[in-house]
């Protein structure tokens, strides 16, 4: 005997036209980037990326972005929506201002090479700077054991994708280039403070630079703009004291 | 058929941050100091006694007759032009691009602070509250009651 099966019901989701004001610049003319709106109907589930996708496969292909896995985990799509560093697979459209324009850039601080495309070897320079690798002098011959406490000292800043949120965020960056950056710093704290690494005071010297985290303001931009939630600020904050006790 | 590899990227020029590393600590170390300083400063001047209408070249000429205020505001003189000044120049660090800007500007800090220091620590290592020939009702009254 067949039992009628309540069937689920699901709400209907809206949908609503958002105008997306996006900053353009293309080499090849070498003009001055400039904005361009694109008026696009979207869902209420509907991300920025969506939208983006939505322009550069129906209204204008030559609308150039980075985006690999489009789920919060590459990094590749950091941008500058509504004057906020956020990625734009994460930023949902219905929690933006709909009556407004959405205002979508490159991130700042970095060339810009065609569109929302960035430059970004500058930044990829710090990160291999403060050698972000292990380095022991042991063989790897069996696992290294590391105790929950001594994982949990650095858990917050292994969590880093390398999107470039935090240091495009740093009004220390935009204006200096050679600044290491929050993103770096935070890397180098992922070995500084892991107990199996033994090169925390190389890394140590090398962020008591010029450059290095005394160029921190502790504005919190970057805290503010990390997608993972990583408390950059504090980080970097715990790197200048382990600078000043010489030692993790 | 070849291909060309770019040359890598010079490395980041390693520039010493001694004095970074220590201008940071000053501005943590002045900045607590100040605190008590200024405050200590203010109630002094402002809330102990007759107040803000007690302020007069006679009152400014009793505190500096004993050295504890002298000592006082002497420290407070250097601790604050050079945090201020050491802040300004972060400013311009942060803001001036050009390397001649950014060296005039921080060359012209440091010069005016020392000159502040230089004519503070010389006022009131110096100062006289009795000075000779002037009005009596402006001096302080110990200086009428030798």
């Amino acid at each position: 005997m067949a039992t009628a099966v309540a069937k689920p019901v699901i709400p209907e989701i809206p949908t609503f036209n958002v105008t997306l004001f996006v900053r353009r610049f293309d080499p090849e003319t070498g003009e001055e980037a400039k904005w361009q709106d694109f008026d696009v109907q979207v869902h209420g589930t509907d991300r920025v990326l969506d939208a983006l996708h939505k322009i550069k496969w129906e209204i204008d292909g030559s609308l150039t972005f980075r985006r690999s896995c489009a789920h919060g985990v590459c990094g590749s799509d950091a941008m500058r929506i509504n004057g906020r560093n956020r990625l734009a697979c994460k930023t949902l459209i219905k929690d933006l201002d709909i009556n407004a324009p959405i205002y979508v850039e490159p991130i700042k601080g970095l060339a810009v090479e065609k569109d929302l495309i960035v430059d970004m070897n500058p930044f990829y320079q710090a990160y291999r700077d403060i050698k972000p690798f292990l380095i022991a002098s042991d063989k790897p011959e069996k696992e290294r054991l590391q105790s929950a406490e001594d994982r949990a000292r650095f858990d917050d800043t292994t969590k880093c994708i390398l999107c470039a949120a935090c240091t495009t965020s740093c009004p220390v960056f935009w204006t200096d280039g050679q600044y290491f950056g929050p993103a770096a710093i935070v890397n180098a704290h992922r070995f500084i403070f892991d107990s199996r690494d033994e090169a925390a005071s190389t890394r140590i010297e090398i962020l008591n630079d010029k450059e290095g985290v005394w160029r921190c303001r502790t504005t919190f931009n970057c805290t503010e703009a990390c997608p993972r939630g990583i408390q950059v600020t504090k980080a970097i904050a715990e790197v200048k004291q382990a600078i000043l006790r010489g030692k993790p | 058929m070849s291909i060309t590899i770019e040359t890598p990227r010079s490395p980041r020029s390693r520039k010493s941050a001694k004095l970074e590393k220590y201008g940071w600590l000053y501005m943590r170390a002045s900045g607590a100091l100040l605190l008590v300083l200024i405050f200590g400063h203010l109630i002094a001047n402002l809330f102990v006694g007759e107040g803000i209408r007690a302020i007069d070249f006679g009152f400014v000429g009793g505190k500096w007759a004993t050295p504890f205020w002298r000592i006082w505001d002497g420290i407070m003189l250097w601790l604050a032009l050079i945090h201020g000044t050491n802040g300004m120049r972060t400013l311009v660090n942060d803001y001036a691009e050009r390397p001649w800007v950014r060296k005039s500007l921080v060359v012209t800090l440091w010069a005016v602070c020392g000159v502040l220091i230089l004519l503070g620590t010389l006022v009131i290592t110096t100062f006289d509250p009795c000075p000779a020939n002037s009005l009596p009702e402006l001096l302080p009254s110990f200086c009428t009651n030798k």
